[in-house]
């Protein structure tokens, strides 16, 4: 269907510059973990959720294309994470060069290994700083930001607050105490002190029962009781359960930041600047909804793929790849300024919008923090500080 | 009606030149600002719909054309009584359009659409729609209107469309996200600005080519910053100037070696240019600090700020 519409436009546009029609293919692959339900009704996932975000960038690589005399096809996949490997392998033997991948870390790391030389992994969902350092790997281009880019993002916002007393709770998930490593780190990093940390366990409990509000409020001023005197209280609840609780539930009467309250993120379908009004209609006119995070990386790195075969002319896997990967390579992605690649571990620079329930607050960068090659490298790890090593 | 003016300068020696009117759209504040050339003064405000930005005015400088993108319309407006007496079909989000040297047609872009629409300002039909590439911006004609150039922000594409079939005949690849673009009074080079890649690319238009590409450095701002948008060419195209949007300056550029010359300190966000017809002056629209910056073009001064409506975003002097 999508394929057919994208080459039927080509029939009303002009000259292609390329005289033979060139396909570039590749996949979206979601894996989806069985789960609870998130806290908020608001926050359940649509059944196309970074699906719609990769169809809609598909459309502008095949309008692009359309001049190119290149077409685009992107096949759209879920799977659980039992089925995603053979999932892969059905893609990769469908001829997909590209794999935009949303997945958590373990999973990524198992496909990209197993995807090997024979296709580009784009990872547009996995936020773990393990998959950017000591699992790093050269097939990998990481369009999410890491765990280390969002809490530098929100601890830069804090540092400009003055607000540098932390109290750190995480959940007792593997990838929220990968976000609090990753909080201790930014504290550090831009002179705040974490004044005490906690670590709420998952027990199961009320979540969203009728009378799951007044648990709340009496669970979540005890546990938030007697803390050391702080300036904000930072949430690290990469799995969902808790953070939303915290904001007006604390004991004393301190903002909360971090998975809930002023949150660090990739989108938000509020935000307005640099012509992302226009994006945001375009996705919601073909999606029929807001654009989410996991929707703007699959869109990105959809876009990579096609900023690479327009610059490139080329619908070679090889040298597109190699262009992704090459100093040349920059995009557009509605953030004001062009997304590059870091060469040490594959990671796509890129502001950081610090947001809450309703609006933009602020983007990271702070104009305060400078740096010598590029004010993106002030979020997550520079050069310097890599643990990846590609071999 | 040249010499006209001329004699009429003459006669009235106490006045060194004409006063012009300069209109500017206010993209929040849903209005038109009137300024005075000579005076500098605000003479009048007036509404102009949702979310103005793209604003033109015919030849004869009767009918000034506001593109009202919230109300995805044209609106036209009598340039006496600054009354709105019809509107302009123009398909959906129109940003930034031009005029036909003659008058007519206009060639709008609409940024929601991947589309060109031609409107006979006349009949106020729909003459044609150009699919063109995603998120169609800027708009500039050549001067003799063989062509119409297109500028498509997420393709990266300046689009050649000949204005005789309505058909895309060449597609030039330029830097990220291009803004605007504007011929030499000559025909020969066409200028695109690319706001995220940072540069400004040099077409020859009979090659359909980019033979240079003009890059951006000033001590203390930061590269990021350095964002061309608008863009406008002296008659004798000896000077090239840019808008450099957040950094806050525009660029002047020599039109022969395209080596900058001088970065100009403005308002906030400079986003559009202007010129009055005689190049003494030239305008500028800072979004965020909500001023025009007057630019002296022959000492190269900044010489005043003029506060006007909320997000100044389009420009234009009408003519003599």
């Amino acid at each position: 269907m999508r394929i057919i519409a994208a080459i039927s436009l080509m029939g009303l546009l002009a000259p292609a510059l390329a005289e033979a029609e060139t396909l570039i293919r590749a996949a979206v692959l979601r894996v989806d973990e069985a789960g609870l339900p998130p806290i908020s009704r608001l926050d359940l996932p649509p059944d196309d959720l970074g699906l719609a975000g990769a169809r809609l960038g598909t459309e502008d690589n095949a309008t692009t294309g359309s001049f190119m005399g290149q077409t685009f096809e992107t096949v759209e996949l879920t799977a659980t994470p039992e089925t995603a490997a053979a999932t892969l392998e059905e893609a990769l033997s469908g001829g997909a060069g590209f794999v935009v991948l949303l997945a958590d870390d373990a999973t990524t790391l198992a496909l990209a290994d197993l995807a090997g030389d024979r296709a580009l992994v784009l990872n547009a969902g996995a936020r773990g700083d393990g998959l950017r350092g000591k699992d790093c790997r050269a097939n990998v281009v990481h369009v999410a930001p890491s765990h280390a880019m969002l809490a530098d993002a929100l601890a830069q916002f804090l540092a400009w607050k003055k607000w540098d007393e932390w109290f750190l709770i995480f959940g007792s998930h593997p990838d929220d105490a990968d976000l609090a490593a990753a909080f201790r780190t930014a504290a550090t990093k831009f002179g705040a002190e974490i004044v005490e940390e906690r670590v709420l366990e998952d027990t199961g409990g009320a979540r969203r029962t009728d009378t799951g509000h007044v648990q709340v409020q009496k669970q979540m001023p005890v546990f938030t009781q007697g803390a050391e005197d702080h300036d904000i209280l930072i949430a690290a609840d990469e799995a969902g359960i808790f953070a939303e609780y915290l904001p007006y539930q604390t004991w004393e009467a301190r903002p909360v930041a971090g998975s809930a309250g002023l949150v660090p993120r990739s989108w938000h379908p509020a935000l307005e600047a640099w012509g992302a009004t226009q994006f945001q209609n375009r996705f919601e006119a073909m999606a029929g909804r807001p654009m989410r995070e996991e929707d703007y990386q699959a869109w990105l790195a959809v876009r990579i793929i096609g900023e690479a075969a327009t610059r490139t002319q080329s619908g070679d896997p090889a040298v597109l790849r190699a262009h992704i990967l090459s100093p040349e390579f920059e995009v557009a992605g509605f953030k004001g300024q062009k997304l590059t690649l870091r060469d040490w571990d594959h990671q796509l620079r890129q502001p950081i919008l610090l947001t809450t329930g309703a609006l933009t607050v602020s983007v990271s960068p702070q104009d305060a923090f400078l740096h010598q090659v590029s004010q993106l490298d002030t979020l997550g790890k520079d050069r310097p500080e890599t643990d990846c090593s590609f071999q | 009606m040249r010499a006209f003016a001329l004699s009429l300068t003459v006669t009235l020696a106490a006045f060194p030149a004409f006063a012009n009117k300069v209109y500017i759209s206010n993209e929040k504040g849903n209005d038109i600002t009137v300024l005075d050339s000579e005076t500098l003064e605000v003479i009048a405000t007036f509404p102009a719909g949702n979310r103005p930005r793209g604003i033109t005015i015919s030849p004869d400088g009767k009918e000034l054309y506001v593109c009202a993108s919230d109300d995805d319309t044209v609106r036209v407006f009598e340039t006496e009584t600054y009354t709105e007496t019809h509107t302009l079909p123009s398909g959906p989000d129109p940003e930034l359009f031009v005029l036909h040297p003659s008058g007519n047609p206009l060639y709008i872009a609409n940024e929601d659409d991947n589309l060109v629409t031609i409107v006979d300002v006349v009949t106020h039909r729909v003459l044609a729609e150009v699919p063109v590439g995603v998120e169609p911006e800027g708009m500039a004609i050549s001067p003799d209107g063989a062509f119409v150039v297109n500028t498509s922000e997420t393709t990266n594409m300046a689009h050649f469309i000949d204005t005789a079939t309505s058909q895309i005949v060449a597609n030039v690849l330029v830097d990220q996200r291009p803004r605007y673009a504007q011929f030499t009074s000559d025909g020969k080079l066409l200028f695109v600005t690319a706001e995220i890649g940072g540069t400004v690319a040099v077409v020859d238009v009979a090659t359909k080519e980019v033979i240079h590409k003009i890059g951006f450095e000033i001590p203390g701002v930061l590269p990021e910053a350095i964002q061309p948008v608008g863009l406008k060419i002296t008659q004798d195209g000896s000077r090239i100037y840019v808008a450099l949007g957040p950094a806050n300056r525009v660029a002047v550029i020599d039109g022969a070696t395209f080596e900058v010359m001088d970065y100009l300190l403005v308002g906030q966000r400079v986003w559009q240019l202007a010129f009055t017809p005689d190049e003494r002056f030239l305008f500028t629209t800072n979004g965020n600090s909500n001023d025009v910056s007057v630019i002296d073009v022959a000492a190269g001064e900044v010489i005043r700020s003029v506060p006007v409506g909320q997000q100044p975003w389009g420009i234009v002097v009408a003519p003599d």
